[in-house]
């Protein structure tokens, strides 16, 4: 078994298939991807292969130290030039080839006329916490 | 009441139950929750008899149960009055829910989680914890495992090879939680050879106890991994050596060598040495080579390009590394180890450092990130 981050953004990947903004969609288009997002989750978690599912609000700040005794410095949001995720669903698999199945099947979830997205989704693989015992 | 002693009950019990007409399924569930009652302390401090007290409960809650779910089931099953099994029958019976348990329609990972539920008597929650996923998830992976195999004759026998992969994937991927993983995998091997005079079982036990053995030396006190030819020998487990000496030898005079033998052999001609420098590579390298031939593994044809590094040189371990894969898991990690050992720190930096980005594990990374850092740092103190 292995974990897998399957990861949605909101900008930084290529465009999608049908990629209209989800603002121009109609209520019964919203309500049919959400229902197949709900009806997704339902089923890894059926199949016990669920780890979790988050979504993120789109604002977001960079943040560092400023040595000690200071504040740490914000800066941001960086409108439009930087990566922004939107977020993940972690998944326990048998195989990689499990996890391209299933980030398939979530980038397929219906959008604007009721066609699948086909948004692009990036699959990471965790490191695990332990190596394997026997060398 | 002993939690040890009751996990080690629960395959014998639910045997019983099914014996009585109960399917495996209903059997299960029923034995877990008699568990939990007996962890609250509803069978009270030490009951004279812990099996009779734990069939008793399952059986109750089973009826309850069946009651609850239709009244047409209890038809079918059997008088509450047969008789228990004796003990060689209970033995029969946990061995066939090893069997069950690891049947080939399971995915390894549920064939891993109902093992450790029905024969390893964990809870659900454990099982989660140990492999870092929610319960709910645990809990739908144990059910849709145990409808999988709900067609499945419990008499019908099974094969030990897949029982053993189950039980090798239990040893070597355990992650953290309050159960310790190895040692329950371990329990689980000692049983199933205690039951079984099958050479790959003793061999598989053989190989986990001398791994085990080297345990508490494998990792230093921050965390990092420690290499074998690094490892302060004098923390290995004499004892846990010595029972898997003695099982492994027991298992190749038997003269049927599998996998799980070969590689325990290497394991134990480790333990043998005691120094890195008096191992005897050269008889590792003919057991690798034995292994390659049973297998074909490409992940043994890897261990032994590193032994024949070992036993005939970095060169010679180089030229049987060009044969392999380059894309095998760990390829660049050894690429680097027999670069630096062949003379050649700048090349091995960069592959050790390629390897820590090919890295499956956190302390593997880090465990190669800091030899690509050694040999830097070497390299920029001599320029």
């Amino acid at each position: 078994m292995a974990k897998y981050l399957l990861l949605k953004h909101y900008r930084g990947a290529p465009a999608a298939v049908n990629d209209v903004p989800m603002d121009r969609w109609t209520p019964e288009e919203l309500a049919a991807h959400v229902r197949y997002m709900n009806d997704f989750a339902a089923r890894l978690e059926e199949t016990g292969e669920l780890v979790e599912h988050q979504a993120l609000r789109p604002e977001g700040t960079f943040v560092r130290g400023d040595g000690e005794g200071r504040p740490p410095v914000t800066d941001g949001p960086f409108a439009e030039t930087k990566d922004l995720i939107a977020g993940w669903t972690v998944i326990d698999v048998d195989s990689y080839e499990r996890a391209l199945e299933l980030a398939g099947e979530l980038s397929a979830a219906p959008g604007a006329g009721g066609e699948p997205i086909n948004e692009w989704l990036e699959v990471r693989p965790f490191l695990t916490c332990l190596p394997t015992v026997i060398e | 009441m002993n939690e040890a002693l009751l996990r080690e009950l629960v395959p014998v019990v639910i045997g019983v139950l099914v014996r009585r007409g109960a399917d495996f399924a209903s059997a299960e569930d029923a034995v877990q929750e008699a568990l939990v009652e007996a962890v609250r302390g509803g069978a009270g401090e030490s009951p004279r008899d812990p099996k009779g007290w734990l069939v008793t409960v399952a059986w109750r809650k089973f009826l309850d149960a069946a009651r609850a779910e239709t009244s047409r089931r209890l038809r079918e099953i059997r008088v509450e009055s047969e008789p228990a099994p004796g003990p060689g029958e209970a033995a029969d019976d946990t061995l066939r829910l090893y069997f069950l348990c690891a049947h080939p329609s399971l995915t390894p990972a549920s064939a891993v989680a109902l093992t450790l539920r029905a024969v390893g008597g964990l809870t659900t929650r454990q099982i989660a914890r140990a492999y870092l996923v929610p319960e709910a998830t645990m809990a739908q992976r144990i059910s849709r495992a145990k409808r999988s195999v709900s067609g499945v004759r419990f008499d019908q026998a099974g094969d030990v090879a897949t029982v053993l992969r189950v039980l090798y994937l239990v040893f070597n991927e355990g992650y953290s939680g309050d159960v310790d993983l190895a040692d329950e995998a371990i329990r689980l091997t000692r049983q199933l050879a205690a039951m079984t005079r099958h050479e790959e079982v003793a061999g598989l036990l053989a190989l986990m106890l001398l791994h085990h053995a080297r345990r508490a030396a494998r990792t230093a006190p921050d965390g990092s991994l420690v290499p074998l030819a690094e490892q302060d020998r004098g923390r290995w487990d004499t004892r846990l050596i010595a029972e898997g000496v003695d099982v492994l030898q027991a298992a190749l005079a038997r003269d049927r060598l599998g996998e799980f033998q070969a590689q325990a052999a290497v394991a134990a001609l480790h333990a043998d040495a005691r120094s890195a420098q008096e191992t005897d590579w050269v008889q590792i390298v003919e057991w690798y080579d034995e292994l390659v031939r049973l297998t074909g593994s490409p992940v043994a044809r890897l261990n032994r390009a590193v032994a024949v590094g070992e036993a005939d040189g970095a060169r010679a371990g180089l030229a049987a590394l060009a044969e392999l894969d380059p894309a095998l898991p760990r390829y660049t990690a050894v690429a680097a180890y027999l670069r630096e050992r062949d003379g050649d720190p700048a090349a091995a930096a960069r592959l050790y450092a390629e390897a820590a980005r090919q890295a499956a594990s956190l302390p593997e990374r880090d465990h190669l990130t800091r030899q690509a850092a050694r040999l830097n740092a070497r390299l920029r103190a001599s320029s």
